[in-house]
């Protein structure tokens, strides 16, 4: 039964066909916010921002206000806003879309919160892959440019902001935030050192703040409804809305903007359930970097908190579905395999323990594995686990441990019969003909 | 900090925190690192990536321990100390042990532990570690990854990237120390690997350091590879005898053979760090030496004993009624001493000068006013915290790679560095300096109007002036320096190329110049040293620089040690085919002994102990490595001459020769007056400028061809500008009164009107091919075949 509505914010306007245009965008209020955040006093956006009790959206959760507190204020230095719009964490679909329906709303987030930091200089740095949406960003940075939102004396209110819209070139790790910084100044992408923290000194050594986009896409409407307003909406530690990108075995996978607090059962109901009447054999509340949870954690709220108390985390609130036709080892496999892949190579527990640990469960796969290799691999994850240089470790560390908690049948199944033989491959398929399943 | 109470400085620390590490209080400076304060209680941190002279990068995480507070394993090569902080290593933490043993079987994994195979073994941080630290046995059974090898990243240094680490050790120092950033890392993952981009090889001056701090064996070196196990080397403290930079050296030999050098950690002078050629060059040492004194027979050497060719040398010399010496540079001070002190003594003559080179009176005026006998004015130190420093006719890069290497340090530091010449070089552009341009020869007319903010700054404390010995080239340059520091106050310091020249300089092998820069005019000098010697009387001031070699064709008789003649830029030959008694101290075959009526073998630093004093002032001292060689230092050989001459000049011992100078000390009289050589006049036409590059035809690197061909390519470089007017495209062609040279054109940083060449470099040899000096006019035509 589903007790907590969907609330359109972000998403409210993306059945407009011309939405991608500032006229489209215009019709519905936009820039309206940024004329009365010119207006205020730069910190008074950052106290707003703080008291709305907004949390990154890229993942991690921290509090946005608070890090936009964190550049130090009136240090003469060139300050910077960067966009982290590398979305590439597997499940997460949920950055690229608001960027091709409704990219002016990304825009005016940057400005404002380029406003709120003395920034006069953003960069929006977008996943190579997405060459959609790095034609409607760059096309949106164009027209407010024409338009005057972008450039010298930002509607008469002596603030100067140039916007880049930079492509990525497909590494993962470009999506954490330094490595991103790296990148951006044309290095090949590698974590780095902190401190100093990118607050201090981040692109070009200079104070620098990172957000995701819909982080950013938040912003607008904090500014423009005010704090109370969104307040309303999630809980305590978890205020504002989501947009949950659900994918997986369900029959309705898509985008849903509801408040933080909806349970993952509910969000299950407005995409129409498991497909084929089905059940939920374990799920991921925000992409492959968090631990999964199973059909008895459906009920839980979905905040930052809840998550934390059930071993898990939000991460970027993308909900992956996965019904009984799915292999735990296949899956957990397939993940690592993207993380030996993806793994930079700067620090050793990363580099080295996905390359084994994606061997070893290779052997799994093909009903190789030993009993002895399942305690092994624990203890590998336990290696790299807050030990590797940044948190792409950490989160190849994960999904192991939690399928081990849950399916460790399955992994004891794959020590004598491959996992071809148990689970139908062709079953699983998205596409898998009904008869199939 | 320092403070200063009753003026004598007392460092008392400032900013200090004491923290608290497995159980053991220590104080440390705010900001130390974990790892740097544990070893000052003698805890050892496993590390591989961790440098103290390289940025922290943490990236190994071998060196993780647990910090009171912290719920993850700290990196103890990036965390900060502060104060109170708890600190467990592997020694008393659980956390920290399981930590470092996981990462050293990580890093097990993918490397091909072939040691048995490994130059490294032995010596290898990664096989000590993990014996120290890691699990008894891996519990890894897949497949190791592979790659081809070994690949070169450049002639003289080849990569295993299987054995790597990914450390990047040798990426940032060939990025923050050498400024030569040709290697990184490429690919990433478990692909991750060192390379370079295509046809850019690592041809850094700097490239063996990255051998030495590779902690495992994936850095090679091409002369080295095979030859030895580290445990069978003897390893002896040396001195680099390559050029007057100073460095500490560790020379390793295995059966009487030297197998390799390797930097030695001298904080106050070369860190942990030496160039290629130091580290490189040593094949001369044992090929094509000179085994048996030689006499002149019918006009052909004979071998002869030992007796016969020192009865034959001190029967010539004997017999001759004047007498000249020139001493090569590359003497240790001792054997400069020998030689000043056996002209003098045995010879009675003063005609005597080490300065196998371009030379100028002007220039032994300086060196008797400012330079001999002073003490260490401007050190390697002082260079890095110098808020400026103005080199005039000197490329550090090339003409004293641990001076380029401190300068670069002191700019990324802050400290402003400003060139006086004609070419903004490579090595310019690593330190960053400015360019006061002007062309070789006006050098003096550009110090005098020099910019105004260049002033005030040389006037700032601890400004400091460095001048090259190719100022002697220049008219008025050297005056103009002298001038220049006097009028700023900024302290002067002349850095010569040969490790020999500041050592011989004080050491007396100069006319009008005794020991520890005493006047040979003074009285008071004269009375001192001839006490000292036992002689009754001292020669008159006699011939130096041109007036020596100009009256060599006169002269009846002449000791010639470690000179090549070729180093001349006038025909000294010539004038040596005139003399009719030539001794020749000689370690190999050269235009001197062809001449020689006698040859007598001595032996090379690696035979006997000696000291250099470095283009600091400092000395420099070493032991000898192989105690079983027969040679003998030309100290001992000029002592059985004058033996045999029945003039006795003291005893020879390196020690005695030591204890004599350190007698003498430094004269602390009236010095002579610094020159005042007026600016010469302005010249039309294009000027020719050079300099010797670091790695190039000189007669010490033979016998190397990894070390040569990483050597940079013998080229023209001029301006775009010049170029254009003088329609140089591919080719140039220079032509000089002896010759013409014909080289590849490089479009470069070059003053306008001037064209740069190497002096002495495969293909361009800028004395004997063109006759030419850099500061001649020369005539360029474009094009001509390579």
């Amino acid at each position: 039964m589903i007790t907590t509505g969907l609330t359109p914010v972000i998403t409210e306007h993306w059945d407009a066909p011309d939405l991608y245009t500032l006229d489209g965008y215009r019709r519905f209020g936009g820039y309206e916010a940024l004329a009365s955040a010119l207006k205020q006093d730069p910190d008074a956006i950052i106290g707003q921002v703080k008291d709305s009790g907004l949390r990154g959206r890229g993942g991690a959760g921290f509090p946005t206000g608070l890090k936009w507190s964190f550049v130090p204020q009136n240090d003469g230095k060139q300050h910077y806003l960067v966009v982290n719009a590398d979305e590439s964490e597997p499940g997460a679909c949920k950055d690229i879309p608001i960027m091709m329906a409704d990219p002016h709303v990304l825009v005016e987030g940057v400005i404002i919160a380029s406003y709120a930091i003395r920034a006069n200089h953003a960069f929006i740095y977008i996943r190579g892959e997405v060459p959609n949406a790095i034609r409607k960003v760059a096309f949106a940075v164009e027209q407010a440019k024409a338009a005057g939102l972008i450039g010298k004396n930002i509607l008469g209110s002596g603030f100067d902001l140039d916007v880049v819209v930079h492509s990525g070139a497909g590494a993962y790790i470009c999506g954490e935030e330094t490595a991103l910084l790296d990148s951006l100044e044309g290095y090949r992408g590698q974590p780095r050192l902190k401190p100093p923290f990118p607050a201090v000194a981040g692109l070009y050594a200079s104070p620098t703040v990172i957000n995701n986009v819909e982080t950013i896409a938040n912003i607008p409407f904090i500014i423009g409804r005010g704090v109370e307003w969104f307040r309303q909406f999630g809980t305590e530690k978890s205020p504002g809305f989501k947009v949950w990108a659900v994918s997986g075995h369900v029959n309705n996978p898509g985008l849903f903007e509801a408040p933080l607090g909806i349970t993952m059962r509910e969000l299950l109901d407005y995409a129409g359930g498991v497909r084929g009447g089905g059940e939920v054999k374990f799920w991921l509340p925000g992409g492959s970097s968090v631990p999964m949870l199973t059909a008895e954690h459906l009920d839980l709220p979905l905040t930052y908190e809840a998550m934390a108390e059930a071993g898990t985390m939000l991460g970027t609130g993308t909900p992956m579905i996965f019904d009984s036709t799915v292999s735990v080892v296949k899956a957990v496999t397939r993940w690592l395999e993207f993380y030996k892949h993806e793994s930079c190579g700067k620090c050793t527990p990363c580099r080295e323990g996905t390359y084994w640990i994606t061997g070893v469960l290779e052997k799994f796969e093909h009903g190789h594995g030993t009993a002895t290799e399942m305690d092994t691999l624990v203890n590998l994850c336990g290696q790299i686990a807050g030990r590797s240089f940044c948190a792409l470790g950490d989160a190849a560390a994960t999904p192991y441990p939690a399928a081990l908690k849950f399916f460790r049948q399955e992994f004891t199944d794959a020590t004598h019969t491959p996992v071809d033989g148990t689970f139908d491959p062709v079953a699983s398929y998205v596409f898998a003909p009904a008869v199939a399943r | 900090m320092t403070i200063t109470t009753n003026d004598s400085q007392v460092a008392v620390p400032s900013d200090t925190v004491t923290v608290i590490i497995d159980g053991v209080a220590v104080a440390v400076p705010k900001g130390t690192l974990v790892i740097r304060a544990a070893e000052l209680l003698g805890i050892e941190i496993p590390r591989f990536c961790d440098h103290p002279l390289l940025d922290p990068v943490a990236a190994c995480r071998a060196c993780l321990i647990e910090v009171e507070g912290m719920p993850k394993p700290q990196p103890a090569c990036a965390q900060t100390v502060s104060d109170g902080m708890v600190i467990r290593t592997q020694q008393s933490s659980e956390m920290a042990r399981l930590a470092q043993e996981g990462v050293m079987e990580f890093l097990l994994l993918n490397h091909p532990l072939d040691c048995p195979v490994c130059d490294k073994g032995g010596e290898c941080p990664l096989q000590n570690q993990a014996m120290s630290v890691g699990r008894p046995e891996s519990r890894f059974t897949e497949d190791k990854r592979t790659f081809p090898k070994p690949i070169n990243v450049s002639a003289q240094i080849l990569l295993d990237r299987e054995r790597c680490v990914s450390c990047a050790r040798c990426t940032r120092f060939a990025e923050q120390i050498a400024g030569d950033p040709m290697l990184e890392l490429l690919e990433r993952g478990a692909q991750q690997q060192v390379g370079t981009a295509e046809d850019q090889p690592f041809d850094s001056y700097f490239s063996g350091n990255t051998i030495q701090i590779c902690p495992v064996g994936a850095l090679t070196s091409a002369a080295y590879r095979f030859r030895s196990r580290p445990f069978d080397l003897v390893s002896v403290p040396t001195t680099c005898e390559h050029c007057a930079s100073g460095c500490s050296l560790r020379t390793d030999y295995r059966r009487e053979v030297v197998t390799r050098r390797l930097a030695w950690d001298s904080p106050e002078v070369n860190e942990e760090w030496n160039c290629d050629k130091g580290r490189f060059a040593f094949v001369y040492q044992t090929e094509g030496r000179i085994e048996y004194p030689l006499i002149r027979e019918n006009g052909e050497l004979r071998v002869a004993s030992w007796p016969e060719a020192i009865d034959v040398a001190a029967r010539g010399l004997a017999e001759a009624s004047s007498h000249a010496v020139l001493v090569g540079g590359r003497s240790t001070v001792e054997d400069a001493y020998a030689y000043a002190r056996f002209a003098r003594a045995a010879l009675r003559t003063d005609d005597i000068d080490f300065r196998a080179r371009a030379l100028s009176d002007e220039e032994h005026a300086f060196l008797a006013s400012l330079v001999a006998g002073s003490p260490v004015s401007v050190s390697y130190e002082k260079l890095e915290s110098a808020p400026i420093v103005l080199l005039v006719s000197f490329e550090p890069e090339d003409e004293s790679p641990i001076v380029f290497l401190r300068l670069r340090k002191a700019a990324r530091a802050g400290t402003r560095v400003v060139s006086v010449g004609a070419v903004r070089s490579k090595g310019s552009e690593k330190v960053a300096a400015e360019m006061v341009w002007c062309a070789p020869g006006d050098e003096a007319a550009a110090l005098a109007s020099l910019p105004a903010d260049i002033l005030a700054a040389l006037a700032h404390s601890g400004a400091v002036i460095m001048v090259g010995e190719r100022a002697a080239l220049s008219a008025g340059a050297l005056s103009a320096v002298a001038a220049l520091a006097d009028r700023t106050g900024a302290a002067l310091a002349w850095v010569p190329r040969r490790a020999g020249e500041r050592g011989a300089l004080d050491a007396g092998a100069i006319a009008g110049l005794l020991p520890g820069g005493r006047p040979l005019s003074d009285a008071q000098a004269r009375a001192e040293v001839s006490e000292l010697w036992g002689v009754d009387s001292l020669p008159h001031p006699g011939a130096s620089g041109d007036a020596l070699l100009a009256r060599l064709g006169t002269v009846e008789a002449a000791v010639v040690g470690g000179v090549e003649l070729a180093d001349y830029p006038q025909d000294v030959r010539a004038a040596l085919e005139r003399v009719g008694f030539i001794v020749s101290l000689e370690n190999h075959h050269s235009a001197v002994t062809e001449l020689a009526s006698v040859v007598l073998p001595v032996a090379v630093v690696t035979e006997k102990a000696g000291t250099f004093l470095d283009w600091e002032g400092r000395p420099r001292p070493f032991t000898r490595v192989l105690r079983d060689a027969l040679t003998m230092p030309d100290a001992q050989v000029l002592g059985m001459i004058a033996d045999a001459m029945d003039r006795p000049v003291g005893p020879s011992d390196v020690n005695v020769l030591r204890a004599e100078l350190g007698t003498l000390g430094p004269w602390r009289g009236a010095r002579l007056e610094a020159p005042r050589v007026p600016v010469g006049p302005r010249r039309d036409g294009l000027v020719l400028a050079s300099w010797r590059q670091l790695l190039d035809s000189g007669v010490l690197q033979e016998g190397e061809p990894h070390l040569a061909a990483t050597a940079r390519p013998t080229v023209v470089m001029v301006s775009d500008a010049t170029a254009r007017r003088l329609g140089l495209t591919e080719t140039a062609t220079l032509h000089g009164p002896a010759g013409i040279v014909t080289l590849p054109v490089e479009i470069a940083d070059v003053a306008e009107s001037v064209v740069w060449v190497p002096m002495n470099s495969p293909g361009c040899h800028i004395y004997r091919d063109l006759g030419a000096r850099p500061g001649d006019i020369i005539r360029v035509t474009a094009g001509g075949a390579l």
